[in-house]
């Protein structure tokens, strides 16, 4: 599947003649049959999950191409901050990130969409999925056993079990992931717990990932037995692992990211952008029944699930501060990485 | 008959005795009420003749005077106001009658004789002549005994003729007697009353006489 | 008359104007103060949340190591979340040293010992209100300063301030159309006492210059006064003019009483036809111009007492005998008799003065027109309407004049100077009318004039 998109890559570099020479993770060109401009996406999210609502656009907007380009959450943010201007839309699961790029007046003021409140920042970023962060357990390694359900029961199931769990125990690398930095940041806000879930880990010699899929690959594959504050969206995105795999939503406190866009003010195709925005946050046919979207759109009902969603608020500024940030890298680090015993 | 003219206006007085003088009437004319008290305490009239704006008072404080004095003295006033008002507070006052000046002296004397008339006074004015008796008050003409009641012009013209006899009166002298200035008469007109007057006549000794081309003249013997 | 007032401006729009006008600037006047007192409210709010802020970063800080570190809370962030989303910034400074936050944020000047100072600055396009805080770190063998600027925009409160300068402009607005609405009410009231007094003055007889009694606000006492002073000025003017003309009239009748006598004295004294002829058109001048003369004051007094008529009780068969006998001598004159037709008292309300004009004048009249040795008839008679008619044995009145006559009558239609019998029966005719009665002219059919007093019943 990689490969027919690596094709698209090959074929974005003839065509758009890229501003910059940059290695996206992926890069794929949705051509319009009556192609007359192209929409350049920023995003955070594999295309593959993706893939099936941009389609759906360029069909309901023949003229307009769409060039859908993936980095890191963290990358994104630096790119994004170095060349505002090479982007027509801007999708991230990091919260924090997006919102200070908001709060730096980058996003397009957009009135007149009717989206929940908690849903919104200043009519220009929008939230448009909920994403729960979750366990992913390998089924395999919990057969017979009783499957943890909250951080405590997982702090006990890796105590109880060391060996089992040496080395197999995954998580995000904070320092490299900005949406893991968000979870690891929400949940230590939210509970101690966290902290000593961290050591547990640590002691257990943790291994740290860039990304969720590569972490959901290796639960799949039995190189990890558990991985923790992954984005479940992904797991549902492949069917197959879905089998060796099972995730979990700790039911002790939910941590619920939501997937944000908004549209450069920088931008020099605003209505094309704007209409792909609102085609994003309000699709137009319930695309689950599809099976089009592999990503859980925020549903129409959010007033209880604005509650368990990290708010989308100036706050989520606090632990961007450089000596916020230096303090809680300082204490995770002391946290997971130990030295082997 | 004998006149009290109370008027301050002396042509006037002047012109009002010389033309009364012409009937054969005797007038006393003073000049202010104090003049008049002085005049009425001495003097006998027939009527008194009153204006009411004088030198040394109002006319009808003497009409007041006069008649709390219980003085029978009929008292016609003159005035110049027009107004009604002003005549009904003089004859409130107690006088007979009034005249607004400027007056005619036929109306006068009709008012005159109709003041005395209505007073039935004593007949000091009846006339004899001949074996005739004339009272102008009354109206009255007494030929052997037999009285005759004249008309209003009748009786003028009797007591213009009767008052000068043997006098020659032209037809127009008369006309202008007997008739108000505003009528348009004929001479003739004259002949229609000589003529009644000449009937009641019939049988006394007193008789008209037409003297051609010059007017009438009355005779007895 | 009116056309010669001059009108400048209304009273009542320019007490309406100044009170509706007085309304709208105490309403903008509201609207100034009571939004420029939310706006300070509204930015003691923002204040006091920025210096919650910001107080809270400062109190996290500490030095550890000879380094300054700032553990702020989420909620030092967390609570300048508005409505309407407004966007924050921060800094954290050491001495002057930016530690971490946004650069290059306007830093309010302290103002001596402060330890915190606001200011409003544009800043990334939009107005942003800013906090500076300061606080002295103490450590070991160290002193240092740590200050933080924390800024928020200022749409919520824009936000705020539109809702409440909304709100205001409708309590404003509101108050204004309550004011207006009082002000046309007052006004009218006002106005009221003036269009009554107006009303008043109007409907008075243009003879009735009696003093106006009816109590008047203090404001409008002078306006009253200096009208009554007036109306009695006029009235005593009218009076002595009225006394002026009857005293010429006066003056104008003894001299013409005087030439009248000489006249007819003379005239009983000359002979020659032409002289004659020259004295009895003197005599007859004389006459005719007193009779004018009496006639004009009498229709003058009728028009003057025709707005006010002073009711009696008149005996109209008593008021007619008396004139009839007032009249005996005159008609004697002519041999003329008259003949009368009444017998019970007819009782009427009226004007004596008047009445006994009108009566004299038509029986004047009729005397006037009546051949010689010719009956006057008078009837009085109560039904159906109190009525007078006389007849005579006259020539009649010409056929053919019979309306123009009536129509002469009519009040105010004497311009043509009319002298003699016109005049008399018009005095006749507007008395009628004064009692609210009416004069009926017609020829006999056998010759002569007939002249119906009518009076109301």
């Amino acid at each position: 599947m990689r490969y027919f998109y690596l094709i698209g890559m090959m074929l974005c570099f003839v065509m758009s003649g890229a501003v910059f020479a940059k290695d996206w993770e992926e890069q794929h060109l949705f051509q319009a049959p009556n192609h007359t401009l192209t929409l350049r996406v920023l995003s955070s999210t594999d295309t593959s999950l993706f893939a099936p609502i941009i389609d759906q656009f360029v069909q309901q907007n023949p003229n307009i191409s769409v060039e859908y380009l993936v980095t890191g959450t963290v990358d994104l943010y630096d790119t994004f901050r170095q060349n505002a201007s090479d982007f027509d839309v801007v999708i991230s699961s990091a919260m924090d990130l997006q919102l200070k790029l908001t709060n730096d007046g980058h996003a397009l003021k957009i009135s007149g969409v009717s989206h929940p409140d908690w849903a919104q920042w200043g009519q220009g970023l929008f939230a448009f999925t909920a994403e729960p962060a979750a366990i992913v357990i390998n089924r395999a390694a919990f057969a017979g056993r009783r499957k943890p359900q909250t951080r405590q029961d997982l702090i006990l199931a890796l105590r109880a079990r060391p060996e089992v769990f040496r080395g197999k125990i995954g998580t995000y690398d904070v320092r490299a992931s900005g949406l893991g930095y968000l979870f690891a940041t929400q949940d230590a806000r939210a509970s101690e717990t966290y902290w000593r879930l961290m050591e547990v880990m640590g002691s257990l010699d943790a291994q740290l990932y860039c990304c969720s899929g590569e972490m959901l690959d290796d639960v799949a594959n039995g190189t990890l037995a558990i991985a923790y504050n992954v984005l479940g969206s992904y797991a549902h995105a492949r069917p197959d692992a879905l089998k060796k795999i099972e995730v979990i939503f700790p039911s002790d406190f939910p941590t619920t990211m939501m997937r944000t866009v908004f549209v450069p003010k920088e931008t020099s195709q605003r209505s094309a952008a704007v209409s792909f925005l609102k085609h994003l946050i309000l699709p137009s046919t319930d695309v689950s029944d599809l099976g089009l979207f592999r990503v859980p759109f925020l549903t129409s009902e959010p007033n209880d699930m604005g509650q368990s969603m990290i708010a989308l608020e100036p706050a989520l500024l606090t632990y961007l501060d450089v000596l916020k940030r230096r303090k809680f890298i300082q204490a995770w680090e002391d946290a997971i990485i130990q030295p082997s015993f | 008959m004998k006149f009290l003219l109370i008027e301050d206006n002396i042509q006037l007085a002047h012109a009002i005795c010389s033309r009364m003088g012409l009937d054969g009437h005797v007038i006393d004319h003073a000049e202010t009420i104090t003049d008049a008290c002085a005049y009425s305490e001495t003097n006998d009239y027939d009527l008194i003749l009153l204006d009411i704006m004088l030198p040394d008072g109002d006319g009808r404080d003497f009409l007041t005077a006069h008649r709390d004095g219980h003085k029978s003295t009929p008292v016609i006033v003159l005035t110049a106001r027009s107004q009604v008002s002003d005549r009904i507070s003089i004859l409130d006052l107690g006088a007979d009658d009034y005249m607004t000046k400027p007056f005619d002296h036929a109306e006068l004397e009709a008012r005159c004789r109709a003041v005395l008339r209505r007073r039935g006074g004593p007949l000091q004015t009846v006339k004899r002549i001949g074996n005739v008796a004339f009272d102008p008050v009354a109206g009255t003409l007494i030929v052997a005994d037999e009285t005759v009641q004249l008309r209003n012009r009748e009786l003028r013209l009797l007591e213009v003729l009767i008052n000068a006899p043997g006098q020659i009166f032209a037809k127009q002298k008369l006309v202008d007697r007997l008739f108000s200035y505003d009528d348009n008469v004929s001479e003739n007109a004259v002949e229609v009353y000589i003529a009644r007057l000449r009937k009641h006549l019939l049988g006394s000794t007193v008789q008209i006489t037409t003297l051609r081309g010059l007017g009438y003249r009355l005779d007895y013997d | 008359m009116t056309d010669t007032t001059r009108i400048s401006g209304s009273l009542r729009n320019r007490l309406a104007t100044t009170l509706i006008g007085g309304a709208a600037v105490l309403a903008v006047l509201l609207f100034v103060v009571v939004r420029g007192y939310a706006a300070q409210i509204a930015q003691q709010g923002q204040d006091s949340i920025l210096a919650a802020s910001a107080s809270s970063i400062l109190d996290a800080a500490i030095i550890r190591d000879g380094s300054v570190e700032v553990d702020f809370p989420y909620s030092a962030l967390s609570i300048l979340s508005t409505p309407s989303d407004d966007r924050i910034f921060y800094a954290i400074y050491r001495d002057d040293t930016l530690l971490s936050g946004y650069e290059s944020l306007p830093r309010a000047p302290f103002d001596g010992s402060a330890t915190t100072a606001f200011t409003t600055t544009d800043f990334q396009d939009d107005a942003v209100r800013f906090i500076s805080a300061r606080r002295i770190l103490v450590g070991e063998n160290l002193r240092t300063h740590v200050s933080v600027v924390v800024g928020q925009t200022q749409d919520g409160l824009t936000l705020t301030l539109n809702r409440i300068s909304r709100n205001v402009a409708v309590f404003g607005i509101g108050f204004f159309i309550l004011a207006a609405l009082l002000s046309y009410w007052a006004t009218s009231i006002t106005i009221e006492r003036l269009t009554r007094l107006t009303i008043s003055v109007t409907r008075r007889g243009p003879q009735d210059l009696s003093p106006v009694i009816a109590p008047m606000p203090v404001e409008m006492a002078p306006l009253v006064a200096s009208l009554n002073t007036l109306m009695d000025r006029l009235d005593q003017s009218l009076n002595r003019s009225e006394e002026f003309i009857a005293e010429a009239a006066h003056r104008v009748r003894t001299p013409l009483a005087t030439v009248r006598s000489y006249a007819e004295a003379t005239l009983q004294r000359v002979s020659k036809e032409e002289n004659r002829q020259a004295l009895r058109s003197m005599v007859r001048a004389i006459d005719e111009s007193s009779r004018a003369a009496g006639q004009l004051l009498d229709h003058a007094m009728i028009t003057f007492r025709a707005d006010h008529l002073e009711y009696q009780d008149i005996d109209l068969v008593e008021l007619v005998t008396e004139f009839v006998r007032s009249f005996s001598p005159l008609a004697e004159m002519k041999d003329i008799e008259f003949s009368l037709h009444m017998s019970p008292p007819v009782h009427i309300a009226g004007d004596p003065i008047l009445m006994q004009n009108a009566v004299r004048n038509v029986i004047d009249n009729a005397l006037k027109y009546s051949p010689c040795e010719s009956i006057i008839s008078i009837t009085v008679s109560a039904h159906p309407n109190p009525r007078v008619i006389i007849t005579d044995q006259g020539p009649g009145f010409p056929p053919e004049q019979l309306n123009t006559l009536t129509e002469r009558f009519t009040r105010g239609d004497n311009a043509e100077g009319t002298v003699g019998s016109g005049l008399g029966l018009t005095i006749a005719q507007d008395v009628a009318l004064a009692h609210e009665g009416h004069l009926e002219l017609s020829n006999l059919p056998k010759g002569g004039a007939c002249v119906t007093f009518i009076l109301s019943a």
